[in-house]
């Protein structure tokens, strides 16, 4: 199978994303913000304007946080950027896309399909997977400038709002289509069948562990 | 007896911040490049491929190799005859400063916050931060610094199994953790996997810990027996068809150390660890006329500290 490459536009239209398929690689230009567990809490459970027009200026938000640092003057320097693990997130997610119109979730590791059903598919968004992980160094080359870093004060530099603008920013991975379906879970799939060639001769501990399952074909998350 | 000056300590340890973050160990390099070369899931050889260009770039831009920095600590080893200017508290002062201020200047991603109250210095100094661990050695008048910066939520486990558990058993939860963590690539994998066998529950995830990062791809253990099981096991793990990022491939293990420390009678504990795609370490030696040697290769289980008898005979080590 050769991996298809394409560029997209951080505010994509409903058709360019229809195009992608689960495992496509994908390069983006455009606004892109940064916002987990800090950025939620702080615009939905404590209602606080968001400091940014959206869908209109970026309908892509990333796990992320950079690292970077805020000089004396008040410039910005981005190093490396990568993603951290999304499935924490999904308590915030259905709201947070209701309210901005995310169209491009972007992150480590994906959701379940049954959040990309329940809420992706909805919203006419998917989930982008960061690469590796750890290609940090050449999302940093995608940074074309750091406009600007918002809740800063409030959050911390690792929990801010960053706003950056991406020129051919990836590589990232299709992780859900419009389907609803998920690359990982397909991937799970077809390992499965392999797991109890593997398990073959071991044995369960002779301490149980509570809520302990046998069952390899699932996931912890 | 000349002191090893606190400005060489911290101004290498500065360095060392740096190298640690940007350079992937030559080891670990070589590991991945053959894994590779070898991989033939689709997916999983697109993205080991975009991690050897990614260390290309890290090198190239003198840019972090990951965004996500890790926690930074240090291991500092002392030889038997070492004496640093200031003493272990202006030592341990250097290192926290050299932590905060290569935080700024490399950037790297300040991490480390409060668990409760998420304070963060934006420094990756606080309560506990950076881990200051020690070892000593006999013969020496030098120090090692040797920072490790690694992830810290996924791909970590530990039990209690029990001698009636035997290898199989350590097999299953060896197995377990690469299942569980492997998966959607939490763990970063392909990685260098260490396991911790034995030892109190602290000191086994300790030693589990230390297999990972302080023991490089290449190296094993002493014990030919457990340097057998490290290669069986390695083979094991690459067995599961998962590679990079959870997809369909043969490589999720670079390399398997194990080191062993004595136990309870009663009890086999276990530990695992995985230390990532970005295995971040870097070591330097420094001497009292201020020489400084820059490796990767921390070193750190010498006979010495394998040792099992109550004393530690000059004569025995001169002797091997």
């Amino acid at each position: 199978m050769s991996i298809r490459e394409i560029r997209l536009s951080t505010t994509p239209t409903p058709e360019a994303i229809a195009e992608l398929r689960l495992g496509d690689i994908v390069y983006l230009d455009g606004l892109m913000y940064t916002a987990r567990e800090g950025v939620y809490m702080r615009a939905l459970e404590e209602k606080a304007n968001i400091p940014m027009e959206l869908p209109s200026e970026s309908a892509a938000n990333f796990h992320c946080s950079p690292a970077a640092r805020i000089n004396a003057d008040g410039s910005f320097d981005m190093g490396a950027v990568t993603a951290t693990a999304s499935f924490r997130f999904a308590k915030w997610l259905p709201e947070w896309m209701a309210k901005t119109g995310a169209k491009l979730i972007i992150g480590k590791g994906g959701m379940t399909s049954k959040d990309y059903k329940e809420y992706f598919v909805p919203n006419g968004a998917v989930y982008l997977s960061t690469v590796g992980y750890g290609t940090g160094a050449l999302l940093g080359r995608g940074v074309e400038k750091v406009e600007a870093v918002h809740w800063n004060e409030e959050l911390g530099l690792a929990q801010a709002m960053w706003v950056i603008r991406c020129n051919r920013m990836g590589p990232f991975i299709v992780a859900s289509d419009l389907n609803g379906d998920c690359l990982f879970e397909r991937e799970n799939a077809k390992i499965a069948g392999n797991i109890a060639r593997v398990y073959e001769g071991t044995k369960p501990a002779v301490l149980k562990r509570y809520g302990e399952s046998d069952d390899r074909s699932e996931e912890v998350i | 007896m000349t002191q090893i000056p606190l400005s060489l300590i911290q101004r290498t340890a500065e360095d060392l911040m740096a190298k640690a973050a940007i350079e992937i160990p030559e080891d670990y390099l070589d590991g991945l490049k053959r894994a590779a070369a070898t991989e033939d899931g689709d997916l999983s050889s697109f993205v080991l491929k975009a991690m050897l260009e990614n260390y290309e770039a890290a090198k190239q831009d003198r840019s972090a190799m990951c965004g996500d920095t890790g926690v930074p600590r240090w291991f500092v080893k002392l030889g038997n005859e070492a004496q640093v200017e200031g003493g272990m508290v202006a030592l341990e002062a250097a290192l926290r400063r050299a932590t905060a201020k290569a935080t700024f200047d490399v950037p790297l991603r300040p991490n480390r916050v409060h668990p409760l109250w998420r304070t963060d210095h934006n420094n990756n100094v606080g309560i506990g931060a950076p881990e200051i661990e020690y070892g000593f050695e006999p013969g020496g008048d030098w120090i090692d610094l040797i920072t490790v910066h690694k992830g810290g939520l996924f791909g970590t486990d530990y039990r209690m199994l029990f001698p009636s558990d035997g290898v199989q058993g350590i097999k299953r939860f060896y197995l377990d953790s690469l299942m569980a963590f492997g998966k959607r690539g939490l763990a970063c994998q392909p990685a260098i996997i260490g396991i911790g066998l034995g030892g109190s529950k602290d000191i086994c995830m300790s030693l589990g810990k230390r297999a990972s990062v302080l023991r490089t791809v290449g190296s094993r253990n002493s014990d030919p027996r457990i340097a057998a099981m490290e290669e069986e096991f390695k083979e094991l793990g690459n067995s599961i068809g998962m590679g990079a990022m959870g997809f369909v491939g043969k490589n999720m293990v670079i390399q398997c150390n194990i080191e062993v420390g004595y136990c309870h009678t009663g009890g086999m504990p276990m530990s695992v660890h995985a230390f990532c795609l970005s295995s971040r370490r870097a070591v330097a030696r420094l001497y009292p006329d201020g020489r400084v040697e820059y490796r990767t290769d921390p070193d750190w289980f010498t006979d010495y500290q394998r040792r099992e008898t109550v004393d530690w005979e000059p004569a025995q080590e001169a002797a091997e």
